[in-house]
């Protein structure tokens, strides 16, 4: 999650790496703006350009695809992004009330990013983790059995 | 080739790397290293092992030995007693035996692993592992003894359907795919298991994924498929390394590519990663992603046996279903058929969670009751509180209560009752769980993952979600309960795709079973399990010692009170977090 320190050309140049990678087809689509996504943080306008550009698809089609897909990110997200897994069996094992403490401590919403760039809070779909539920996710590090007290700790690794 | 007199499986799934699984290796390697062992004992990494919560799992074969909760400070004494000695530790031993019961027995209270068979026994990342256990030895029967048509015959006789959920003969859909005269055809595996809380084909994949990749090479012989597809999540990254793994190796034995094993058949296969939609689990939204395209379903017929994959035929079953394949070759339709009930035949994996001792994935003979699943296999409720209801079928599946408890799990059984099989997701929950939360619970799932094609899932959903709301939040009206079955009727009659047809299923079946306690929500403003935020409170008990630790974890200052003296929450203050509560070491909080 770099987006922030990339100048936009480097931010293309990556673009342009990540689709001749996969080959610039249609059929690479998802593959290649979920890579950019991943590794720039989300998609800009002007990568979403260059790729509309390099693929030969209209940036209108682009945009639908990867604003269908919740893994494509396309507002810029923070330096840490934490996920938390709001599925039914979180859910019954205590998730929601992980979920109330979370937006109180990082006061923000699902889909928020803090003004200050450092946070960014999403629910994701179920990661399957189901039996040390409820899962909260920062970055890539996994959390598992977590319960409201022990988010300040975890969240102060990221500090 | 080198031998090794021991061979420790360090499983490495998700959930043992958050425990530490990583460093409990490297751990492993160095006192391996530092006892000059490491010629002698061969540490592999693999899936989930056990299904047991306890922490970093290891598997010590020939002994066939399972430890579990290891941290690295125990790894030294570990190496030294059962490495150097051959004296097991008992301490550091999963207590539960581990079933590795392939026999047959008579339909009883326990599992019969058909699927998961291999899963935690094997490298999966060595095709000879799986070689040795009988591996691509049904994929030689058939490319060296069985037409096509011999392959679907045998398929259909054993009653094998499709284990996505609908329980579709596996058989007959491939005879149907087959019957279509368009070139090429293609076949997909359904791996975008999203159902929450449904994990099943995770471990499937990451424990013996060429189980998988055997089953589609055999279903593309039968139907006469060239190329084939796996649609994993991409919430599932280690599933994707472990089958991108697989096909390579598969590729380089000459399983996968042109003339495999000289029988003249070519197929080879890609996998494809999902990005996070979950109505791509629905086939022609599956397709759609594969293509490029948004995942949004389009109607069916035509379907996708006759316009599928780039509009060519594409035969498409999930994980589960391709993986009973090799074994029904092996060991004949009769065999398969002697298992589950007259019209569900076979084993199913289901993923339990929520309130049981024994989270976790099983697998079971189709037909066993819930009681036997929630209570013998399971483990039972946790914490010694009561059984409320159970929910299964993931999302679009409805929930059952205490008087289901003795109902078969099969197909057909499970839909009447208003729930139904799904992917093998089951969530139980104990009597504290507030229904109406569940329900809007689901209603918020199905509503945020509705793709917005049609009116009546993307309209419909958010306006029950609504209704949902305001219940939960105190204010539900009179006459809400009513609306709300009016658009179950409406938006399952008229929704384009099994998502919207069978998002009003958790309310349905909730307003069936548990209507009382919608009740007590709009008329008596009352939460009966004291869930729903609006209308609980949170009270100090007289029992409070005054030790302060409420207060200062109180995120917004809502505690007062002096040291060494009974502290007060103020509720117009309070955001009914619950910290308060679970930081209280003498349980003196209480929800009113």
């Amino acid at each position: 999650m770099t987006a922030a320190s990339q100048n936009g050309k480097d931010a293309l140049q990556i673009a342009r790496e990540i689709v001749m990678q996969h080959g610039p087809t249609r059929d690479e689509l998802i593959p290649i703006l979920t890579d950019i996504s991943h590794r720039l943080g989300y998609v800009s306008p002007e990568v979403m350009h260059e790729v509309s550009r390099l693929i030969g698809m209209p940036r209108s089609q682009l945009f639908s695809v990867a604003s269908f897909y919740s893994m494509i990110a396309i507002k810029e997200r923070g330096t840490h992004v934490v996920q938390f897994c709001e599925n039914a069996p979180c859910h019954v094992v205590g998730g929601r009330k992980v979920w109330n403490a979370l937006r109180e401590t990082l006061k923000l919403n699902a889909g928020e990013t803090s003004p200050d760039g450092k946070w960014t809070l999403i629910t994701t779909s179920c990661l399957g983790l189901c039996s040390v539920g409820p899962v909260v996710v920062v970055d890539d590090d996994v959390y598992g059995n977590v319960d409201a007290a022990a988010l300040p700790e975890i969240l102060a690794r990221y500090e | 080739m080198k031998y090794f007199r021991s061979h420790v499986l360090a499983c490495i799934d998700p959930e043992c790397l958050s425990k530490g699984a990583h460093e409990i290796i490297d751990a492993l390697q160095d006192e391996l290293v530092a006892q000059g062992l490491i010629d002698e004992v061969q540490v592999l990494e693999t899936s989930r092992i056990g299904g047991c919560s306890a922490g970093p799992e290891l598997m010590v074969y020939p002994e066939g030995i399972h430890y579990a909760g290891l941290t690295v400070d125990d790894v030294p004494y570990l190496v030294e007693e059962h490495f150097l000695k051959g004296r097991p530790v008992k301490k550091f031993q999963y207590q539960l035996e581990v079933t590795t019961d392939e026999e047959l027995g008579p339909p009883k209270p326990k599992e019969v692993r058909v699927v998961l068979r291999n899963c935690g026994q094997i490298d999966p990342n060595n095709i000879e592992d799986y070689i040795a256990e009988d591996g691509y030895a049904a994929l030689a029967k058939v490319l060296g003894e069985m037409t096509p048509e011999a392959v679907i015959d045998e398929i259909k006789r054993s009653g094998l359907r499709g284990r996505g959920g609908a329980g579709f003969s596996v058989g007959k859909k491939w005879e149907l795919t087959r019957a279509v005269p368009d070139y090429p055809k293609y076949l997909t595996c359904n791996a975008d298991e999203g159902d929450p809380g449904a994990f099943m084909n995770r471990r499937v994949l990451e424990g013996d994924p060429h189980s998988v990749i055997e089953g589609m090479i055999i279903a593309a012989y039968a139907i006469g498929a060239s190329y084939g597809y796996i649609y994993c999540r991409a919430e599932y990254p280690l599933a994707v390394k472990t089958l991108n793994i697989a096909i390579q190796q598969a590729r380089s034995f000459g399983l996968l590519g042109d003339n495999i094993m000289g029988s003249g058949f070519s197929f080879d296969m890609e996998v494809r990663m999902g990005a996070g939609a979950f109505v791509c689990g629905e086939e022609t939204a599956l397709i759609a992603s594969i293509e490029g395209k948004r995942g949004e379903p389009k109607p069916r017929p035509p379907f996708p046996s006759v316009k599928g994959v780039w509009g060519k035929p594409t035969n498409n079953n999930n994980v589960e279903s391709y993986a009973n394949v090799p074994q029904i070759i092996l060991k004949g339709a009769d065999w398969f058929a002697s298992m589950g009930t007259e019209k569900s035949k076979g084993t199913k994996t289901f993923a339990i969670g929520g309130d049981v001792n024994h989270a976790g994935l099983i697998e079971v003979p189709i037909g066993i009751s819930i009681r036997e699943v929630v209570f013998d296999v399971a483990g039972g409720i946790k914490d010694g509180k009561g059984f409320k209801a159970v929910q299964i079928g993931g999302p679009m599946g409805g929930c059952l209560s205490a008087e289901h408890l003795d109902l078969p799990i099969d197909y057909e059984s499970l839909t009447a009752a208003g729930a139904m099989m799904g992917s093998g997701g089951l969530v139980v929950m104990d009597d504290e769980t507030c229904m109406v939360d569940i329900a809007r619970y689901f209603m918020e799932f199905t509503q945020d993952e509705s793709c917005g094609k049609c009116t009546p899932c993307r309209v419909g959903t958010k306006r029950m979600l609504e209704i949902l709301q305001r219940i939960c939040n105190g204010e539900g009206r009179d006459g809400d309960i009513e609306r709300l079955e009016m658009l179950c009727a409406m938006i399952k009659a008229t929704s384009l795709c099994g998502l919207g047809q069978g998002a009003p299923n958790p309310v349905e079946s909730t307003l069936k079973l548990f209507r009382h306690e919608y009740e007590a929500h709009i008329y008596d403003k009352k939460c009966p399990a004291k869930v729903c935020k609006a209308m609980i409170r949170y009270e100090i008990k007289d029992n409070c010692t005054g030790c302060m630790v409420c207060a200062r974890n109180c995120p917004v200052e809502a505690i007062s009170g002096q040291r060494r003296a009974v502290h007060v929450i103020d509720p117009s203050v309070c955001v009914r977090c619950g910290i308060c509560m679970q930081v209280c070491n003498f349980n003196a909080v209480a929800v009113v």
